[in-house]
């Protein structure tokens, strides 16, 4: 497209001005992060800062770091990364999944700028994406939480209905199955990314409902809270380890780990390297973390569960292996096989077992 | 799937409800002063991060609570100075004072994320308390829960039977008159400004200190302008701030519920029910009074100025 | 004593001279936050207000200025006209995130044709859309009496949840593996609102944004139903002898601010934007109320605010991209210049004056 063409050019032409010649091998890189919350959000955003940080922190004066918070979708993204890549940033994390098309569009005014996007699937020749497999760790979880429930009642605190959230529901909800065939889930929608007192009267509600272990798809601590209120129920941190409230409620967590993945990137492109990837990693590779499973859990349960976590990191085991149904009753994994990543990916539908219908 | 215990939805609409009625409380007598400040959502945040900053600091919640209330009245009298002395635009004044309050607060509250909140104890009524499953349920909340609907009353009965209220009510029904008379209508209203703060405050510092509670930045999410709905939906009635405001907490607490019970309800249309149902009452309230309008202060969100 | 005396007419002088002198004050109380904060005063403010016009990259941000202004001018427009007969749509947000909605529904329901007629189409839906959405609120006013402050309120939060329906089920798209969020429209050229101009950020929606203004200023200042606005902002009572209908007048600022909003919406979602997803309104609904006061609900002053508002986002950006500002160092910026600039409009109203004077009363 015309416009395209114009922007490469006059682009490239001052960001050749700026840095002088691209170099294959580097001895400084600029490297900027585009977040979609504030740095201290207490969850996903901060993560990503403080991984970056640890970026920093680990590779010394060879990398300079730039970024920017509450950077909204749309418009206002695709001017964050391009102001970066005018400002010489050699490599641009762009850390939403609502930053697809924005990181593509700005990659391809930049060809000499690396960017990775998280969570998304669209690549370039520049542009890689990486995004964690949460769901191995929503396996240990829903383990812990099939054992210690009394009620048989598991109440979930879902945001919205996307493949990210379904995957972490079904596996939750396969191994609390496996390992107590009375257990029932109830999830609630809360239809929102960020609303700390509407995910405390879910907790509430889930919590009168009987429900005795809550897991969570929000990053905030108000389910830990109305759960410590109410007494004799579990939960787990989300995105944090959320050790203030160890070892009750929270009784283990999902914590995410990007620093390794920063770092390795960061050096790739010093190396120069680095290639466009697809990476989707697990606790095997460190990008999941297994929060501490507090004293709650009684020593055989949590041994159990600590196996479990060690079977998926080593690739023994897939969380989503056959046999298993979808919600109809409609076959999906045989016997003995596991699922591909490309429906894992896209996963819009519950396995058998589970109440209640996906909204969309 | 079990069924939803009404008692139980009750005690927790209570708490659901009380950040919400503080501040359309306060925001009624601001508005019954003659004077519409859209800043409550930014003052709503600030007391928030004031009384989570000083509840941590201190260890203390109820310090947390005063200096919330003073802190989102101090922030207040910005909007005070700038509506009433200056002269400005009220509606414009009061957009710029919540894109203000969220901001300071974030910048205030930036070392204060990932902080657990003091441990604030319930509050047994004696006797009360003790009543078989009414009791635990109903009277056994945090006492902001009770300091709101004590407020209530107080504000119903300083408008209806008090010679203050009357002033304040003279001041927002015709500035001009009330000033003929002799009454300082700008002190008036900056003090109801600063009540209406004070009382924000409280509702976002409840938020941070007991129902959530830790601090994040833009946690409040919309309650301010929430509150500022309630206020017109009760027609400027301090009864009616309170129905309204539980009603809306309690719709909204309802739908929550009922997925939790597993009802096969239509999520995201659920999600909408709080608001399509305001408007709903709304409408009916309207209809049968023809106008809710007429309810508002003759003199609501016009500028004073003396010698004009 | 200081005292504040009513001009006979807003001061012209003042008027030109507020703007610069509040924009001055807020370079410094913003300096004073920024050296507070650990950075360069100087160089923050240079960042804020100079970079994006004159500095290295100006090529680039100019181009944004008026992307991010359009949607706020056509807003705000429609807005002003409402405000100034003290009809109060507060929910323009809802009725720009259902025009986008509309245009969007229309570019999808065609794709992949081609057309010369799916983009005009796209505007007419948008624009049908948000007027729509503000006749909820209209409606129910004219009928019922019921307040338009807040149903159009509260249909916010509806269009909200509505797009977020949208996003994860009916518009969702279906080459996109089961993630939220449509097609995007900027990349199906039948519906794209793309730069006219290459380079320059001008697209379809500031074409229409500037439209809007000369027609809003033309209505204003010549045609009758300004004149009936303007006497129902001033005088209600004698607006209804002067043969003023009031229900007409509340349906027709409703319909037309929100056409306003559906429009900017309209053509953010198929331009700018490109895609319906969850997070696709970013708050241009309300920013534009405080930009239709900044302007003075003047068309030619709300197109100046919103170049000025524009150029706060964007400098920011720069300034916490490039000098590891907070967001809400910016955000708090922006409260402050809103404050400086709403303060000193008394000086445009009013003369002040020392002593006692013949006035009669204290305040």
């Amino acid at each position: 497209m015309q416009r395209r063409q114009f922007l490469a050019t006059t682009a490239a032409t001052a960001l050749a001005a700026a840095t002088g010649s691209v170099a294959q091998a580097a001895d400084k890189v600029k490297v900027g992060f585009i977040y979609v919350g504030p740095v201290n959000d207490g969850g996903w955003t901060q993560h990503h800062h403080e991984a970056a940080l640890e970026m920093v922190e680990t590779l010394g004066d060879k990398v300079e770091m730039v970024y920017q918070e509450n950077v909204p979708e749309g418009p206002d993204a695709e001017r964050a990364m391009t102001q970066m890549a005018l400002d010489g940033a050699n490599l641009i994390f762009t850390t939403s999944f609502g930053f697809m098309d924005a990181t593509i569009n700005v990659a391809a005014k930049f060809p000499d700028v690396k960017f990775e996007h998280a969570t998304g699937y669209k690549t370039a020749p520049n542009v890689g994406v990486y995004s964690a497999r949460f769901y191995e760790g929503r396996a240990v979880q829903g383990f812990l939480a099939g054992k210690m429930t009394k009620s048989n009642k598991i109440g979930y605190i879902a945001s919205f209905p996307i493949p990210e959230v379904i995957r972490g529901i079904n596996s939750a909800f396969i191994h609390a199955r496996k390992v107590n065939p009375d257990v029932e889930f109830s999830v609630i929608w809360a239809f929102t990314w960020f609303d700390p007192a509407k995910e405390a009267d879910a907790a509430t509600a889930l919590i009168e409902q009987g429900c005795d272990v809550i897991l969570q798809h929000t990053d905030s601590t108000a389910p830990q809270a109305a759960a410590q209120k109410a007494g004799n129920v579990y939960t787990f941190g989300q995105a944090a380890d959320m050790a203030e409230y160890a070892p009750m409620p929270r009784i283990s967590s999902i914590i995410d780990v990007w620093a390794p993945y920063y770092i390795a990137r960061t050096e790739a492109v010093l190396n120069g390297t680095w290639e466009s990837d697809n990476t989707w990693d697990g606790i095997g590779a460190g990008m999941v973390g297994i929060g501490e499973i507090s004293s709650a859990v009684p020593a055989d349960v949590k041994a159990e569960a600590e196996a479990l976590r060690d079977s998926i990191a080593a690739g023994e085991y897939h969380p989503f292996t056959g046999p298993l149904k979808k919600q109809d009753g409609s076959d999906w994994l045989a016997e003995g096989e596991t699922a591909d990543d490309g429906t894992l990916a896209g996963m819009n539908f519950f396995v058998e077992g589970l109440t209640g219908d996906i909204p969309s | 799937m079990g069924g939803i215990d009404p008692i139980l939805l009750l005690a927790s609409l209570m708490v659901a409800s009380t950040p919400i009625l503080l501040a359309a409380l306060g925001e009624m007598v601001v508005e019954r002063a003659g004077v519409l400040n859209l800043g409550v959502e930014g003052m709503m945040i600030f007391g928030a991060i004031c009384g989570f900053a000083v509840g941590v600091g201190t260890g203390s919640p109820s310090l947390g609570f005063l200096a919330a209330a003073l802190g989102a009245a101090a922030l207040s009298m910005l909007f005070g100075v700038l509506t009433q002395i200056l002269l400005s635009n009220q509606v414009a004044s009061g957009l710029a004072l919540t894109l203000f309050g969220l901001g300071l607060s974030s910048l205030v509250g930036q070392s204060y994320s990932g902080i657990k909140a003091p441990p604030s104890l319930d509050f047994d009524i004696p006797l009360l308390s003790d009543i078989p499953v009414l009791g635990p349920i109903l009277f056994q909340h945090h006492p902001m829960v009770y300091l709101s609907i004590l407020l209530v009353i107080g504000v119903w009965v300083l408008l209806r039977h008090t010679r203050a209220g009357l002033i304040l009510r003279a001041v927002g029904e015709s500035h001009d008159a009330a000033h003929a008379l002799g009454y300082k209508v700008v002190a008036i209203r900056l003090a109801a400004i600063a009540f209406g703060g004070a009382l924000a405050g409280l509702g976002g510092a409840f938020i941070s200190l007991v129902r959530v509670p830790q601090w994040t930045e833009g946690m409040t999410a919309g309650a301010g302008w929430i509150a500022l709905a309630i206020v017109v939906f009760a027609s400027w009635r301090p009864w009616r701030v309170l129905i309204g405001a539980y009603l809306f907490g309690g719709v909204s607490v309802l739908q929550l519920n009922l997925q939790a019970a597993g009802f096969k309800v239509p999520v995201q249309y659920l999600a909408m029910s709080p608001y399509l149902i305001t408007i709903l009452v709304l409408v009916l309230m309207s209809a049968r009074r023809r106008s809710a309008t007429a309810q508002a202060p003759a003199d609501l969100g016009k500028t004073f100025h003396a010698s004009s | 004593m200081i005292r504040l005396v009513r001009r006979p007419m807003p001061s012209r002088g003042w008027a030109l001279a507020t703007p610069l002198l509040a924009v001055l004050l807020t370079m410094i109380a913003g300096g004073l936050l920024f050296a507070a904060l650990g950075k360069d005063p100087l160089v923050a403010i240079r960042t804020i207000f100079w970079d994006p016009i004159m500095g290295k990259n100006a090529f680039y941000y100019r181009s944004q200025l008026p992307v991010k202004a359009a949607p706020l001018v056509l807003i705000a427009t429609g807005l002003a006209l409402g405000f100034r007969a003290g009809i109060w749509n507060i929910g323009a947000e809802g009725q720009y995130i259902v025009g986008a909605l509309c245009g969007a529904a229309v570019g999808l329901g065609f794709y992949p044709a081609e057309g010369w007629y799916i983009f005009p189409l796209m505007v007419i839906a948008g624009a049908l859309g948000g007027f729509l959405w503000a006749m909820i609120p209209a409606l129910l006013r004219v009928t019922f009496g019921t307040s338009e402050i807040l149903v159009s309120l509260m249909l916010v939060y509806v269009a909200e949840n509505l797009l977020a329906s949208m996003a994860l089920g009916a518009m969702k798209n279906p080459d996109g593996f089961g993630f939220p969020g449509s097609r995007n429209l900027s990349q199906y050229p039948a519906a794209a609102n793309l730069e006219i101009w290459p380079g320059t950020g001008i697209h379809w929606g500031v074409i229409a944004a500037l439209i809007a203004v000369i027609c809003a200023y033309v209505v204003l200042a010549r045609h009758l139903l300004g004149f009936q606005i303007k006497v129902t902002g001033l005088a209600p009572r004698a607006a209804r002898f002067a043969g003023v209908d009031p229900k007409r007048l509340i349906v027709i600022c409703l319909g037309v601010s929100g056409a306003l909003a559906g429009l900017a919406g309209m053509f953010e979602v198929s331009g700018p934007s490109g895609i319906v997803s969850i997070d696709f309104n970013v708050g241009y609904g309300f920013t534009a109320i405080i930009v239709a006061f900044l302007g003075r609900l003047h068309p030619v002053g709300i197109l100046l605010a919103a170049l000025l508002m524009a150029l706060t986002y964007i400098g920011g950006g720069i300034a916490e991209g490039q000098l590891g500002l907070p967001s809400a160092a910016i955000l708090a910026f922006q409260g402050m210049l809103l404050f400086f600039l709403l303060a000193l409009d008394v000086l445009t109203n009013f003369s002040i004056r020392l002593g006692s004077g013949q006035t009669r009363g204290g305040v």
